[in-house]
């Protein structure tokens, strides 16, 4: 029973964060056409609209994936950019190769390199932050080890693959549909799937996890190959859109993919928020990068504006927690002592029994 | 539950002066003290140049920075928290310095103003982290874009260069004359350094510290007053983050708005290197400086016989994994072999 | 307490002697210094950057025909502390002669005084620093005539007069500055209605590049042209153009490679653009170091020297004032002459 009434309160939590990150995004988008109607008429400012934060939305969905088990993946922007060169010199290498192949072996080495970090986590019981900061200089260091100074063109890609990059169906990017059906398809895996669910649980609660018989080691080591893959793709479709990639591609996309999750609601401490909220927040992102030279804010603050967001929306989470917590408190006390403030999230030791019986 | 007979005291107890220094010079710290020492060895013998005064010369003032936020991150780490906006904050700093030059300040009031948004910013990561009750991880994820992002918009992408000599030379003299190994400013690192390892090591404000990181709770109801020292350790690391800074545009007469960009996973890097456990409430000064003179020492090294960037990163990842790994793996298959010893009876659970 | 650290320092030993004695012993070091002692390095203001892969790339294959030993290193972004931590490197590795091209004209003089005061010889190409920081530099072509045929090229392109807009590699890139700066000089004195109203900054990355065209373009909706004089910004901006409904509305130019720019020309993206062969400038510079270190030349005016290898024939050349060597005159490549050409 306080399981139901948590989830339900959490229902309304993640309802109000949502439509708040939607409210957002179309305020901006208003006001900076107003300013600048070039910004969402005519068919590049439409186009470029939907397909500039379509990258990161995948990304965001492989982060919240992961920080709802109360992990992190630092590792992203790493894999993206492995995967990325990888499906360059596959087809500069061989170039007959189909695309649907391209693809599918960017996403197996994006899977392959989660599969590593998750392993590393939930086997060896480190926490996240570590690994993935490790994993990051490795797998950069690789990238850069094979492309030394080498870049991949444009002309050395298929131009069919290349097309893909700007095509349009319907006047809607290719990319952006994709960005679509990952989150669709990854949102109904986490909110109808048992698996899913059980994500939820790991990140909220690890320990009353372990105590219900959940296979917490399991799911944490799912949420890393799935954010691995996603990472994988991402890096095929970053190939696509930018045509050239060098071994800096996808440099620094790490912290904005925790930062859109962040903004879109998916606590930091895990337990919370979806991938919807997470690739709002990305698309929210995106497009203030794109507005702000046109609102004459020079492009540079643009990190500032970031930046604040993301404390602004820990703040948010932390009030809105308070008072969910005040109010569980009057009526479920041992639950809300567990969810005071000295949880470490992502720091937190991975699951053990408890030391000692509750009284 | 036991009764306890005796008054519980407040404060934790320390142990003997002596007793102390030994176990922390001799202990754990000392492995990698002996590394580095090895390492240097290995490196003498095998590639040309390493062991010239210049060599040393170069490589310390490249470890400079790290050596010096590595000193405050340390005590932040043991607490329980962590600080990724020290990169940032160095940017930021940079900045400052760079901008308020470029309009005719001099140049020791401009790095007073930069120390002074050192402390600004600490006291922001303190307060979202404390008060507000945030985890650090997310406050400092924001706060390094806030930083960095300020720094950036206030310069763009331009540099601003041309310092006056005088303060140059403060950052990259040598003490004892050209051509020797010893930068002047290491003497402010040496300053520094035992200023926080006589903080942590030999005072009941560090021992609170660790108090803090291995058990915030009981702390708490031990009298301790944990969210002040988390508080002042966030300022902490924030003056040192600044201070670098200063130095950073200094030594490379450039201050631009993404200087030491990254920097911060170099410098837990070297923090967790060099032995201090990401759980908090272990780890020591010394072994921090060992781990940071050893990345330094080790990047110098390749980066001389002709290694490239790429083969550095890849060692520093694998090294910050395995050092982090291996002790569990080691502890797991400790406690395997002591339970199928002991069977049957009760095995107190390590940590 | 110490039984739990055993497994730490095993760990951390383990760790770094697998670290340490595979990156040693495993990667090769390099070979001292050729049969005439020219030991040569190139620092490019980064790696990963075609124009410099060619220039250095040709430099290389000069530097071994006259019997001397070649190396490149650089940052993978073009920085400032990236190029002083390896003139750093270069120092302690006592080689020859250093040829950069330098991100920033000022801040790099520390470290090559350094350099210089432990005898290496430093040349400067493509981009200068100040002129005391050196020994001489090697230039693609003066400034003005760069500037001027850019302008030159993009004002016909766009009718003589409206709105342009420059994409620049770095903030503080010495040749580019120089370069824009000459740029509104000529712009004022013989284009009055062309008008330049913003510089954007790419960095030379591609990915940075490709975005701030895209910015540019919805920015300003009246703009009429772009110049881009670095061949990455170009190359970049021409990839966006080419896929934008802007394309053949928005005029493009400046300083590119025929090879990424033929696609270009042969869409109707790009109608002309500049440049010299960087090949050549690869060459001369090596020739360059090789004279300073035979004692040739010192960099002071009048000094002459032989260069081999020019695409233009020419072998003779003369350092003029500021230790000034000057290749020759920027190229125009169009429709009409851009299959000639390989780079």
């Amino acid at each position: 029973m306080n399981a139901r009434s948590l989830t339900a309160g959490f229902a309304t939590l993640i309802r109000r964060r949502e439509t708040g990150v939607v409210v957002a995004i179309v305020v901006l988008i208003g006001f900076t056409t107003v300013v600048n109607p070039g910004f969402t008429t005519g068919s590049d400012g439409f186009r470029n609209l939907l397909l500039t934060p379509s990258l990161l939305m995948i990304l965001a969905v492989a982060q919240a994936t992961v920080i709802i088990t109360k992990n992190i993946d630092l590792s992203v922007s790493a894999v993206l950019g492995l995967s990325a060169y990888a499906t360059g010199r596959m087809f500069t290498d061989f170039p007959d190769a189909p695309i649907w192949l391209v693809v599918v072996l960017g996403i197996a080495m994006g899977a392959a390199l989660g599969t590593i970090n998750g392993a590393l986590v939930s086997l060896a019981r480190v926490p996240s932050l570590v690994i993935t900061l490790g994993t990051l200089y490795a797998y950069r260091g690789i990238s850069i080890a094979w492309a030394g100074g080498d870049r991949i063109n444009a002309a050395n890609l298929p131009r069919e693959f290349t097309a893909l990059g700007t095509a349009t169906i319907g006047g809607i990017p290719v990319l952006f549909l994709v960005a679509v059906v990952v989150l669709a398809v990854v949102a109904y895996l986490l909110a109808h799937t048992r698996s899913g669910r059980e994500m939820y649980a790991v990140g909220s609660d690890d320990s009353a996890a372990v105590l219900y018989g959940l296979p917490v080691r399991r799911r944490v080591f799912l949420g890393f190959v799935a954010s691995g893959s996603l990472a994988g793709l991402a890096g095929v479709l970053f190939a696509a859109r930018y045509a050239t990639v060098s071994s800096t591609a996808g440099a620094d996309l790490e912290l904005s993919s925790v930062a859109a999750a962040v903004i879109g609601g998916v606590a930091i401490v895990g337990g919370a928020g979806t991938v919807i909220g997470a690739a709002l927040g990305a698309f929210l992102l995106a497009t203030i990068n794109r507005a702000l030279p046109t609102l004459g804010i020079g492009e540079f603050w643009q990190q500032a504006v970031v930046g604040g967001l993301i404390i602004g929306a820990i703040v948010l989470d932390r009030l809105i927690w308070a008072r969910q917590a005040r109010r569980l408190k009057s009526s479920h006390a041992s639950i809300a002592a567990a969810s005071s403030g000295t949880d470490r999230g992502v720091f937190a030791e991975p699951t053990r029994p408890p030391k000692e019986p509750v009284p | 539950m036991t009764t306890t007979a005796e008054p519980v005291s407040t404060t934790p107890v320390a142990r003997p002066f002596g007793e102390r220094l030994r176990s922390i010079l001799l202990g754990r710290d000392a492995v990698i003290i002996v590394l580095v020492v090895l390492v240097w060895i290995v490196g003498a013998s095998t590639v040309d140049n390493f062991s010239k005064p210049n060599t040393v010369y170069y490589l310390l003032l490249d470890v400079l920075p790290i050596l010096l936020i590595a000193l405050p991150m340390t005590m932040v780490v043991v607490s329980g928290e962590i600080d990724l906006s020290v990169a940032s904050m160095l940017g930021l700093s940079s900045v400052l310095v760079g901008v308020l030059f470029q309009h005719g300040w001099p140049i020791w009031l401009a790095a007073l103003m930069a120390l002074g948004a050192g402390v600004l910013g600490g006291a922001l990561n303190g307060f979202l982290v404390t008060t507000v009750g945030l985890p650090s991880l997310a406050v400092t994820v924001g706060t390094m874009a806030l930083f960095r992002g300020i720094a950036v918009g206030l310069l763009g992408t331009e540099a601003v260069t041309g310092f006056p000599s005088e303060y140059k030379d403060l950052a990259s003299d040598r003490l004892f004359g050209p051509g020797t190994a010893i930068p002047g400013f290491l003497l402010v690192f040496i300053v520094l350094a035992t200023v926080f390892g006589v903080l942590l090591h030999f005072t009941a404000f560090g021992r609170a510290v660790y108090a803090a990181g291995l058990n915030a709770e009981t702390s708490r109801f031990s009298g301790i007053n944990v969210p002040a020292i988390k508080f002042w350790l966030f300022i902490g690391t924030g003056v040192v983050s600044a201070l670098a800074g200063v130095y950073w545009t200094l030594r490379y007469d450039s201050a631009r708005g993404d200087n030491a960009a990254g920097f911060e996973l170099a410098v837990v890097a070297a923090v967790l290197v060099g032995g201090v456990s990401i759980f908090g409430g272990r780890g020591a000064i010394p072994g921090v400086i060992a781990g940071a003179l050893l990345i330094g020492e080790a990047r110098s090294l390749l980066r001389l016989a002709d290694v490239s960037a790429d083969a550095i990163n890849i060692a520093i990842g694998v090294l910050l994994i395995a050092s982090v790994i291996f002790p569990r793996v080691l502890s797991g298959l400790k406690g395997h072999l002591t339970r199928r010893r002991t069977s049957g009876s009760f095995t107190p659970l390590e940590r | 307490m110490t039984s739990l650290h055993s497994p730490r320092r095993l760990a951390v030993v383990a760790g770094l002697a697998v670290a340490l004695t595979v990156a040693v012993t495993g990667c090769g070091s390099d070979e001292p210094g050729g049969d005439g002692g020219y030991d040569i390095a190139f620092l490019p203001k980064n790696l990963g950057n075609p124009y410099f892969e060619a220039s250095d790339a040709a430099a290389k294959e000069a530097v071994e025909g006259f019997g001397g030993s070649f190396k490149e290193v650089g940052p993978p972004e073009a920085t400032t502390d990236g190029q002083v931590t390896y003139i750093n490197t270069l120092t302690q590795q006592s080689v020859g002669a250093i040829v950069l091209s330098a991100n920033d004209p000022s801040a790099l003089c520390d470290a090559l005084g350094e350099a210089r005061e432990a005898g290496i010889k430093v040349i400067t190409f493509d981009s200068d620093v100040d002129v005391d920081c050196r020994d001489a530099y090697v230039s693609a072509s003066s400034p003005e005539l760069i500037a001027q045929k850019q302008i030159d090229l993009i004002a016909e392109q766009i009718g003589g007069s409206g709105e342009i807009a420059v994409l620049s590699a770095t903030a503080n890139a010495t040749n580019q500055n120089s370069w824009i700066a000459e740029m509104e000089t000529y712009l004022a004195s013989d284009y009055p209605d062309v008008e330049l109203v913003e510089v954007v900054y790419g960095d030379d990355d591609d990915q940075t590049s490709y975005d701030k065209t895209e910015a540019l373009l919805s920015s300003y909706p009246d703009l009429a042209g772009i110049v881009s004089p670095t061949t990455v910004g170009i190359a970049a901006a021409a990839r966006y153009l080419s896929t934008s409904e802007f394309k053949g509305e928005v005029a493009l130019t400046g300083l590119g490679t025929p090879n990424d720019m033929r696609e270009y020309i042969t869409n109707g993206t790009v109608t002309a653009f500049a440049l010299w062969n960087p090949e050549d400038l690869g060459v001369l510079a090596s020739y360059t170091a090789k004279a300073m270190l035979d004692g040739d030349i010192t960099g002071t005016e009048g000094d002459t020297f032989s260069a081999e290898g020019l695409s233009s024939g020419v072998t003779e050349f003369t350092v003029g004032p500021d230790g000034v060597i000057t290749l020759g005159e920027p190229f125009v490549f169009d429709a009409d002459n851009i299959d000639e050409f390989n780079f």
